[in-house]
């Protein structure tokens, strides 16, 4: 049986519906993440799961008991906030004490937590330092710390990493991933960023307008997007849209105004003449010389209409013939060198037939 | 650099002079005047003879009258219990009602606090006349009870607006936190609202205290001789008696007085916070 069920659950805030018939169940031990742009019901899932907010209908059921009638004081659920909300009157000590001190735990044995706990987010020499002496990322620590102290079943985190800059952000993202296979506690993790839900879940729930548009592993959720929405929220992705000419098994044949036939995969129930879109990631595009040898099904002539050096690799914008722009990243394995060409340059762009994949909704 | 120095005494300056002339030499010069001799007919000796057999130059008799009789020393207590008193009853009554306006939508939340400042707009005679016709009936006029009437009235938007001011300021996220890691509705406001509502407390409590302890309108008019509080005696001294030393000495030894609890509330909060 799953940790937590999530069954059916509906929230509506006057005429707008928050949260749309969601059910998921997130297994034991798993770092799962909600994931959506703001207002898409993330935040009102959570706190329904937190117990501050009441379903309209369905349930909330957590190792098998409906938590309908538990107040959030009396549910092994903890949350790190957004904001953190420390406690700026306590010490880290105090703050980390506080959910043993509202258990009872014994001073005795809350001491020795409180250090225990300390150490696991390396913040010892801190214990007596108030939450306005602490820069951002240990004040996250401190969340986290206060958090997990007392071992809750469950940790709901709210975009816990959002008030941090990139590069603390990304060390704040390993450390999560060890502490929570340290702790084995099973986290839910709310985020509007893709970068995060992708390097740190088990499972995404990628969530729209109240509802999940696609629950699956963070590779199915980037490779294999079920419809338009997924496909263009995570990450970069070229759309071109055209209609079905041909459905055969997995392979699918896209006729595409101005450009001709795209090979392509997608599910097989598709009928010829149905409009639909072909997704294809950046990095699955080829773009080399135009009388290069490329073997690959798809290939045309375009024109490198600008592009973009982030360092890493180099994104291009190419003019396809019909009208439409491309993106294509080549990554920069030559050590300073910039480009590989030039504005106005004539490529030839091309991808294998299962780098596109065929949305339809 | 200069400049900013300039316009720092440009904007500092007329306060400053104000503040030196109107309040700083009053006070030294009441100094002087409790160690003086009281004139004839009010107001004070002449430092220097101009006629022999006159009481004149400096003395500590107003100190001496002053310590040497325990009629002061109860009166200053009792003045002290009064304005504890009236503050405490100040706190307990003002604490919900500015705990339930800071929860208040922020449009609310203003009108609430036109309505807490409307009764200053009527005059305060008025207002502690109006206790006489509300506790006349029952019998219950020239007392404590009758005195403490109406220094809480007049004094309950003092302790209010502190706190509105301090409670509005929280950070709601704190009291779920604190729901979240297991504290019940008296927790939270035991743990978190309340510890960090004691500044509000401090400056409100000290808003009502102090110009309780120099009331002298209320006990007159509400109270029985025997609630004349420290007002009341400077008040008499000044105008009844008129012994100037005397006064001035009540109104500098209340001062002193007041220093000292003022002192020893922050030194009590300071050790008091370091503990918790």
């Amino acid at each position: 049986m799953a940790l937590l069920e999530i069954r059916n659950v509906t929230r509506r805030f006057g005429s707008l519906t928050a949260v749309d018939d969601v059910s998921v169940s997130v297994e034991a031990g798993e770092f799962f993440t909600l994931l959506g742009p703001s207002g898409c019901g993330k935040t009102t899932l959570l706190r329904m799961i937190a117990g501050f907010d009441q379903p309209d209908a369905g349930a909330i059921v957590l190792d098998g008991v409906d938590m309908a009638d538990t107040a959030p004081e009396r549910r092994p659920i903890h949350t790190v906030f957004q904001s953190y909300a420390l406690f700026p009157h306590m010490t880290v000590s105090q703050n980390i004490a506080f959910p043993l001190r509202m258990a009872g735990i014994a001073a005795g044995q809350i001491a020795a937590r409180v250090r225990d706990t300390l150490a696991l987010v390396h913040l010892e020499e801190k214990e007596q330092h108030y939450p306005h002496e602490l820069s951002g990322g240990q004040k996250q620590r401190v969340a986290l710390a206060r958090s997990l102290v007392n071992r809750p079943r469950l940790l709901l985190l709210d975009e816990p990493l959002g008030a941090l800059d990139a590069k603390l952000r990304e060390e704040m993202q390993v450390e999560l991933l060890e502490m929570q296979r340290e702790v084995g506690i099973t986290f839910v993790f709310v985020t509007h960023s893709q970068t995060e839900a992708l390097a740190l879940s088990d499972r995404i729930a990628v969530m729209n307008e109240g509802r999940i548009e696609q629950l699956d592993e963070p590779s199915k959720i980037y490779g294999m997007p079920k419809n338009r929405f997924v496909a263009d929220f995570i990450g970069n992705i070229n759309m071109l849209e055209g209609e079905v000419a041909e459905a055969e098994g997995g392979r699918i044949r896209l006729r595409v105004q101005g450009l001709g036939e795209i090979e392509a995969r997608g599910d097989a129930a598709l009928h010829a003449g149905a409009s639909a879109a072909v997704a294809l990631r950046p990095e699955q595009v080829r773009i080399a010389a135009p009388d290069a040898a490329l073997d690959l099904p798809n290939r045309y002539r375009g024109k490198v209409h600008d592009f973009l050096y982030v360092g890493d690799v180099t994104t291009y914008i190419v003019d396809l013939p019909n009208g439409q722009r491309l993106q294509a990243l080549l990554p920069n394995s030559s050590p300073g060198r910039a480009k590989f060409f030039e504005v106005g340059d004539a490529v030839a762009v091309a991808w294998p037939a299962e780098a596109g994949v065929v949305l339809t909704r | 650099m200069r400049s900013q120095r300039a316009l720092r005494w440009l904007v500092g300056g007329p306060p400053f002079v104000f503040l030196v002339v109107f309040f700083l030499l009053p006070a030294l010069i009441m100094v002087v005047a409790s160690f003086r001799y009281p004139g004839e007919f009010g107001g004070l000796a002449p430092l220097f003879p101009t006629k022999p057999g006159d009481e004149t130059g400096l003395t500590a008799e107003s100190y001496t009258v002053f310590f040497g009789d325990w009629v002061y020393f109860e009166i200053f207590a009792k003045s002290f219990g009064v304005a504890a008193l009236t503050t405490l009853v100040c706190l307990i009554m003002a604490y919900p009602l500015a705990a339930l306006i800071a929860r208040r939508p922020k449009g609310q939340r203003n009108l609430m606090v036109l309505l807490v400042v409307l009764p200053f707009a009527s005059n305060f005679l008025v207002r502690v006349y109006a206790w006489m016709i509300i506790l006349g009936p029952f019998d219950l006029l020239f007392n404590r009870f009758a005195v403490i009437c109406g220094m809480v009235y007049v004094h309950l938007p003092f302790m209010i607006l502190p706190l509105y001011t301090n409670l509005e300021k929280h950070d709601p996220a704190l009291l779920d936190a604190a729901q979240d890691l297991g504290a019940n509705a008296w927790h939270r406001f035991w743990r978190v609202t309340f510890p960090l509502s004691l500044p509000g407390i401090f400056s409100g409590s000290a808003l009502v205290f102090i110009p309780v302890l120099g009331m002298f309108a209320i006990p007159e008019i509400l109270g029985g001789k025997d609630d004349w509080i420290v007002g009341n005696m400077i008040k008499e001294s000044f105008l009844g008696t008129r012994d100037w030393p005397f006064g001035s000495m009540l109104s500098l030894m209340l001062t002193v007085a007041v220093l000292a609890v003022a002192g020893g509330a922050s030194w009590l909060a300071a050790r008091g916070m370091r503990r918790a």
